[in-house]
């Protein structure tokens, strides 16, 4: 119906916003900005460059926010917190990434860092006390309004019988729920962040690069802040951000602007890449053993975790196997390849509606 | 006055020190309080430039602090059972003003924390100071980042409302997909005896978790015990070793 009635230029460009926002130009945009970010990082941090972009997106989001569908969603109390979150993320990562800028310019001239001067000592009492206590007042005060301003939610009491239409999970483990949409919960819900945890363990006993010690840089570790910044930036700030400000009723996305209506539909034929092999390559119906049926799908798998290790350990990462060792390569690189599933796994998604790569439902084993 | 309480046995017994006024008596008032004590007598200048640390570690801590003593407070007026729980939370928001703001930062303050200590983490890991020789406490601090969006996540089903259980419904069907030991994840099919199998709805992952099938009084009971008791009890004691591993780990990180 609204087709009928004349398009105004804001709604043209909102239309255009809420295609942009669907999945796979909201995840491609998000790793070209997180790219181009940190090959450009000195000259992004400059503080009026800096002061441009930050301001020109909080001013993008307010105006947003004069949208009544938009405001709905950020305005729900439990989704504050994420809008919080993404100005403090934006923020700090200014801020570690500027002095990272000025720490590596200074290395290159042999100039002292900013973190210089291991002796210049300041008693705790009162430099160090009094900032924390200014902190803790300030923090205080910040809890204070904010808990007077705003209530937090109660809904309707529990009801087992009446589901709401979208059931979310706690706002922080959104990201999770979104994966969802990709794997299934053995590896979304369990093994995805059960390997977050562990690669988090592992870190300080995987990266045996001595530089970068107790000071920001970039330049002296690029490798690992650029994985860390796009597990943590992309796959989890921006993966919670998509969960909740994109994802309606049924799960389906809706754009920014658009009015969550229940009754939208997502037309999704999803195939196995079994089919692709067996069905359309080979024109032949599947065979009747899980095992050779999946074999194909194993078989990617297979390399992707034991060829592909071997495979980088002999080209790209040739010089980090031999920095780290055989041990810590095989942990590193099976945390990377596992992390670098999830987007291969969303691409094979996007462009020919891939379900699994392996689907032995018999044991309810599909990745 | 004021002099007759500072040179009075009272005062003196209390505070060993005078005034802080010089580096003897400054140094003092931080090793002979046992709450300062945390800390060292002097710090690298750079160390605690506000720019460098975001001071998001110690916001962390405090909001933990704040957690505690709201949240014992609501434990005066709050009963974790299904009939009643719902009905305390109401009468929180409705009746006593200052409870339902209790209630309110006690919430935020949950929401704050967890961002508090993911940029925490954010920090440590840009100033690279998970390095030797502090990775141990890098991982004191990754069990307590789980612990803080596990108590997050107890916490969140104690309102008792929609939002509550669907959300701890949502979150806990990932258990049941446990490979082996959730009745619908990978592998699970094979642990049975004679056809019989071990990992059924009634005995899996989820199971442990809800104390049921659904998320029902025994979830509730349990989630309650879980975040007031439980986990609070095992973050204090990870974050005495976190901070006492900072001072034996050489203070805050610098480059070395």
């Amino acid at each position: 119906m609204h087709y009928l009635l004349a398009e105004s230029g804001v709604d043209r460009i909102k239309h255009a916003i809420n295609v942009i926002c669907e999945p796979a130009p909201f995840f491609v945009l998000s790793c070209v900005a997180l790219g181009v970010f940190l090959i450009g990082y000195r000259f992004w941090t400059k503080p009026v460059v800096a002061a441009i972009f930050g301001g020109g997106a909080v001013l993008f989001y307010a105006l947003s926010a004069l949208d009544p569908n938009f405001f709905l969603i950020i305005a729900k109390p439990d989704n504050v917190p994420i809008s919080m979150m993404m100005l403090l993320v934006g923020f700090f990562t200014w801020l570690a990434f500027r002095q990272a800028a000025i720490n590596d310019a200074r290395l290159e001239k042999g100039e002292p860092l900013l973190e210089a001067g291991a002796d210049d000592k300041v008693l705790v009492w009162p430099d160090l006390v009094y900032t924390e206590f200014i902190a803790l007042i300030l923090c205080t005060a910040f809890l204070i309004v904010w808990a007077i301003y705003l209530r937090a939610p109660l809904e309707q009491p529990a009801d087992p019988s009446v589901a709401p239409n979208p059931a979310k999970a706690p706002w922080y483990f959104l990201g999770l729920q979104e994966l969802l949409v990709y794997f299934d919960p053995w590896i979304a819900g369990v093994l995805l962040p059960g390997l977050i945890i562990l690669g988090l363990v592992a870190l300080p006993y995987i990266d045996k690069n001595p530089r970068g010690n107790g000071y920001y840089t970039f330049k002296e570790r690029w490798f690992v802040i650029t994985t860390y910044m796009f597990g943590w930036v992309v796959l989890w700030v921006v993966l919670i951000v998509f969960g909740t400000f994109l994802r309606g009723p049924n799960w389906i996305f809706f754009g920014p602007y658009e009015f969550w209506d229940a009754h939208k539909l997502a037309a999704l034929l999803n195939i196995q890449f079994r089919d692709i092999v067996w069905i359309q390559a080979l024109g032949r119906g599947l065979p009747g053993h899980w095992l050779v049926r999946e074999a194909p799908g194993l078989a990617f798998i297979g390399f992707w975790f034991t060829g592909l290790p071997f495979l980088l350990a002999w080209t790209v990462m040739r010089k980090v196997y031999r920095q780290i060792g055989f041990i810590r390569y095989v942990i590193a690189v099976q945390l990377l390849l596992w992390m670098f599933l999830v987007p291969l796994k969303m691409a094979f998604r996007w462009t020919i509606n891939l379900q699994y790569f392996v689907a032995i439902t018999e044991f309810f084993f599909n990745i | 006055m004021i002099k007759w309480i500072r040179e009075g046995q009272v005062w003196n017994s209390i505070f060993r020190h005078g005034i802080p006024r010089d580096r003897r008596t400054r140094a003092m008032a931080v090793l002979s309080n046992v709450f300062l004590h945390l800390h060292p007598v002097a710090v690298r200048k750079s160390g605690i430039r506000l720019s460098f640390t975001w001071c998001m570690g110690g916001l962390t801590f405090f909001l933990f602090l704040v957690e505690i003593v709201t949240g014992v407070l609501l434990m005066f007026y709050y009963r974790p059972v299904v009939e009643y729980a719902y009905n305390d939370i109401q009468a929180m928001r409705s009746g006593v003003v200052s409870m339902g703001l209790l209630r309110e930062i006690h919430r935020w303050a949950a929401h704050a924390m967890i961002i508090a200590i993911w940029l925490h983490m954010l920090r440590v890991f840009l100033t690279g100071s998970y390095k030797p020789p502090r990775e141990f406490n890098w991982t004191v601090g990754v069990i307590l980042l789980v612990l803080t969006m596990l108590l997050s996540f107890t916490g969140y089903l104690l309102p008792w409302d929609q939002l509550a259980m669907w959300a701890i419904t949502v979150g806990s069907n990932m258990a049941r997909a446990t490979p082996l030991a959730g009745h619908e994840g990978p592998g699970a099919a094979f642990l049975a005896i004679d056809g019989v199998p071990l990992i059924h709805a009634g005995s899996d992952a989820r199971f442990q978790l809800l104390a049921g099938t659904f998320v029902g009084p025994n979830a509730l009971l349990r989630f309650y015990v879980l975040h007031c008791v439980f986990i609070p009890v095992v973050v204090t004691v990870l974050i005495a070793v976190h901070f006492w591993r900072i001072r034996k780990d050489g203070g805050i990180s610098g480059p070395l």
